[in-house]
């Protein structure tokens, strides 16, 4: 079949972004791996603060992999599947690797050695048969989410008010050292495929179309080969350039479609919808096979690793037993980073648990990455403006940011940074500007808000003066009635006392 | 927010950084500007290699007690290069023969004055060579006109020894047999600008040896190795294209446009390009970051600007060059420009609304 939308194999390379050293081949070494099953899980229930789940089993109950364990409150019906068999031990706060390193209430379950799946796993095939409604509500409860790192909820992003043209399968995996989607896409390009053809049908969507990066040869001969054997209709390949960051979602639809996401807008504005093609894997997994969302493929890399790959791993699974499947660590000094190293974290233990936004982990040496230099005065050289891809002005912005004044940041619109790191990157002076301005986002929030209320206050404080004149209005004007009748009552007034009219004089 | 978040723990991301700093990029200025030197010296003489000393050791001592008053890290501060690329230069501007008491008096207030005073690297409104070198101009006119004939075309050149340069540079006395009066030349540019003043033409002019195919003898030599250096700089990624590109079209465009309309009294655009420091400023001086706009169209009006001011100064100011005047009255024009050249953020323009 032929691409619903024709791109050019060779696109335009974009202005913005920076080219780093890959370290993609260090990972892609054979395919994808299955590590054993964990001896213990912890499954987090609040791994974004805007979404919090109620576990729904309690510490003693034996589970079976695929139950749902929690729900997410609200009409969604979004829920969490156990990734194991086995019993609950406690549900309890612990250490989660995302952003912000906070810790986040998990159900921690203990693995009976065994994985028996529970009754409601069954092949829900053919998915053509089941309504828009249906295929929604079914992903719900398979809980899964956005694997590309967002964690929203892919039915809630299936569910769209307004007409969708056009479903964006990324696969553009632009970060440094990351291999899990262009792996998935090498080797299983049929369930991308299938995946996305569900997700088209639950959208009432026509066009998808699956990104690629120009770095990535092999995947998109494996999903144009698997396109071939297929007889989903819709479904293209887009190759876009191998720059960072390409992937990046507002970065990969101007690249596709050339327009914008309007600030402080999402994609669906411009009737597109954007999934990890790992997620679209993941729906059809669910449908052709019944498997809920209870694992994912993570990319075990880094110097510091023994044998760097990928792996399909349980979620909730130790970091330190998806190390030991890798091979353990190379050397005893090793730095652990969750995600690539423009914008991952750098966690403090192994003993926090794979999530569903851990797309790839970092084994380092301690000569890998970049050691912290000191900060240099900015030397105003617009190296970061030439490369943000938001066409910020990182330069300026620092200013205001070392200010401390937020109508500035304000005025140069920091709410569009999207962290990718690539002002720190190009920086001769080694300024950290990412960390500033996620710090000055958080601090834009507070702002708005103060704004918000000192306006409300101005308003309420006007109105009262407002309302104070017109009193004093009243009063004033209450006594000096019409003056012709003034005139009238004095006349009869003195035609009363029988003297001669004042005004005759 | 829920309550139980606490600060990250390990470094921010990105965890990975381009190994270009900036006392490596100044050290690349410094390299770039070496094939240059070494045509300024077969051309004229070694002077500019103690100009180029003088002015560097002036610039690192008053960058050292400036630091030091101002309570701020020495070894973090010195190791940028900074005051090293200012004082290289500050002398390539300067005559080869120049007393070395107002060789370092530039350095001194450009380092002073022009660029700690306002903050210290990063900080200053002003390219601090160019203001160094326009306080001097205005002190000492005499003393910076006096400029050596080139080697060849002079028929009777007699370079002056390493020795006689010193003992110029530093005693101000010359050996027996040699006058200043004697040795010294006005610069091409100097000599175009009095004769235009005495009614002559710029063909009659031109006669003169000092001048060579496009523009002065061995300043042609010397502003093909400064493009060389500085395409090496725009390779490498140091400069970018826009503010050269504005400086040389600038000048260009005005040279051109009078050339064609009277080319008896207006030289040629070659000759603007290949005299004075139009190639140096191109590449080297009006590219100082600090100093310039920071927005990419921002780099090409300011440059633009540079080049066009030159060419007007050259041509109707009353100082044959018009580089340092060009470059200081656009660094006043940098916020300005600054404000109304900014690019439209992501999803903020008109076409999303």
């Amino acid at each position: 079949m032929s691409a619903p939308l024709s791109y050019d194999p060779q696109p335009p390379r974009p202005a913005w972004g920076v080219r780093v050293e890959p370290h993609k081949a260090l990972s892609m070494g054979q395919g994808i791996r299955i590590a054993p099953l964990p001896r213990q899980v912890r499954v987090p229930l609040d791994l974004t603060a805007m979404r919090v789940a109620e576990a729904i089993v309690a510490p003693g109950d034996s589970i079976l992999t695929g139950q749902v364990i929690a729900r997410f409150p609200g009409p969604g019906g979004n829920a969490i599947c156990a990734p194991v068999t086995g019993r609950v031990r406690d549900i309890a706060p612990c250490p989660v690797p995302v952003a912000g390193n906070y810790q986040a209430r998990c159900i921690s379950i203990d693995t009976a050695g065994e994985d028996r799946w529970s009754e409601d796993c069954k092949p829900l095939e053919p998915a053509g048969s089941l309504s828009r409604e249906n295929l929604q509500a079914r992903i719900a409860r398979a809980g899964i989410v956005g694997l590309g790192g967002a964690l929203f909820p892919t039915a809630d992003k299936l569910r769209t008010r307004t007409p969708v043209n056009l479903l964006i399968l990324n696969g553009a995996e632009c970060e440094p050292y990351i291999t899990c989607d262009e792996m998935l896409m090498r080797d299983r390009p049929e369930r991308v495929i299938h995946g996305a053809a569900i997700m088209l049908r639950a959208l009432g969507a026509r066009q998808a179309v699956i990104a690629v990066e120009s770095d990535m040869p092999e995947a998109r001969l494996a999903l144009k080969a698997a396109l071939a054997e297929t007889d989903e209709p819709g479904i293209g390949v887009a190759v876009v350039t191998a720059k960072y960051p390409a992937g990046g979602e507002r970065q990969l639809i101007e690249l596709l479609t050339g327009q914008e996401v309007p600030l402080g807008g999402l994609p669906g504005d411009l009737g597109i919808v954007c999934q990890n093609v790992a997620t679209a894997a993941a729906v059809s997994d669910l449908f052709r096979q019944g498997r809920p969302l209870i694992s994912r493929i993570v990319t075990v890399t880094g110097n510091g690793i023994g044998q760097p790959g990928n792996f399909e791993v349980r979620l909730g699974t130790p970091l330190r037993e998806l190390i030991a499947a890798a091979g353990g660590y190379a050397q005893p000094d090793c730095q652990l980073y969750m995600g690539g190293p423009m914008m991952g974290i750098a966690l403090d233990s192994d003993e926090l648990p794979v999530t569903e936004a851990s797309n790839c982990l970092i084994v380092s040496t301690p000569e890998e990455m970049a050691a912290p230099r000191p900060e240099f005065p900015c030397i105003r050289c617009g190296e970061c403006s030439r490369v943000c891809p938001a066409r910020l002005m990182p330069q300026d912005l620092l200013i205001a940011c070392m200010a401390g004044d937020a109508e500035r940041q304000a005025a140069l619109q920091v709410d569009a940074c999207i962290e990718c790191g690539c002002c720190d990157y190009v920086c001769p002076s080694q300024i950290a500007l990412t960390a500033r301005f996620v710090q000055a986002k958080a601090q834009q929030r507070h702002w708005r808000l103060d704004q918000a209320r000192a306006a409300e206050a101005r308003e309420r404080s006007d109105a009262h003066a407002r309302r104070q004149a017109e009193r004093a209005a009243q009063y004033a004007d209450g006594p000096k009635a019409d003056p012709a009748s003034g005139e009238q009552a004095m006349k009869d007034l003195m035609a009363r006392l029988g003297q001669r009219d004042p005004t005759d004089d | 927010m829920t309550d139980h978040r606490s600060a990250s723990p390990g470094p921010h991301a990105p965890h990975i950084r381009t190994p270009v700093g900036v006392a490596l990029i100044m050290r690349r200025v410094l390299y770039a500007l070496a094939p240059a030197l070494v045509a300024y010296v077969w051309f004229f003489g070694f002077g500019i290699v103690f100009n180029i000393i003088i002015a560097v050791v002036a610039a690192l001592v008053t960058e050292t007690v400036c630091l030091r008053v101002r309570g701020q890290e020495l070894p973090v501060f010195l190791g940028d290069y900074s005051a090293v690329v200012t004082g290289v230069l500050l002398a390539f501007a300067l005559p080869p023969l120049t007393p070395w008491w107002i060789t370092a008096l530039g350095s001194v207030f450009a380092i002073a004055v022009a660029k700690q005073a306002y903050g210290g690297v990063g900080n200053n409104l002003f390219n601090p060579a160019m203001a160094g070198y326009v306080a001097l101009l205005v002190s000492f006119p005499e003393q910076l006109t006096n400029w050596l004939p080139p080697r060849m075309g002079d028929l009777d050149y007699e370079p002056l020894s390493l020795l006689a340069s010193l003992q110029f540079t530093l005693t101000g006395a010359l050996p027996a047999g040699f006058s200043l009066d004697a040795i010294a030349r006005a610069t091409p540019l100097d000599l175009m600008q009095n004769e235009l003043g005495q009614m002559r033409t710029v063909e009659e002019i031109r006669g003169s040896f000092l001048f060579g195919d496009f523009g002065g003898r061995g300043w042609e030599w010397i502003g093909n190795f400064i493009a060389l250096g500085g395409f090496w700089l725009l390779t490498r990624g140091i400069i970018r294209w826009h503010i050269p590109v504005g400086v040389l079209s600038g000048l260009l465009v005005c040279a051109t446009v009078f050339f064609l309309i009277d080319s008896g009294i207006h030289p040629s655009p070659g000759f603007h390009l290949f005299s004075g420091g139009a190639l140096l400023c191109a590449f080297f001086i009006a590219t100082d970051p600090v100093s310039a706009p920071s927005t990419e169209r921002g780099r090409l009006i300011f440059g633009v600007g540079i080049g066009v001011l030159t060419y007007v100064i050259r041509s109707w100011g009353s100082y044959p060059d018009g580089i340092a005047f060009a470059v200081l009255l656009m660094n006043l024009a940098v916020p300005l420009i600054d404000r109304y050249t900014q690019p439209t953020v992501y999803g903020t323009g008109a076409s999303n609304r």
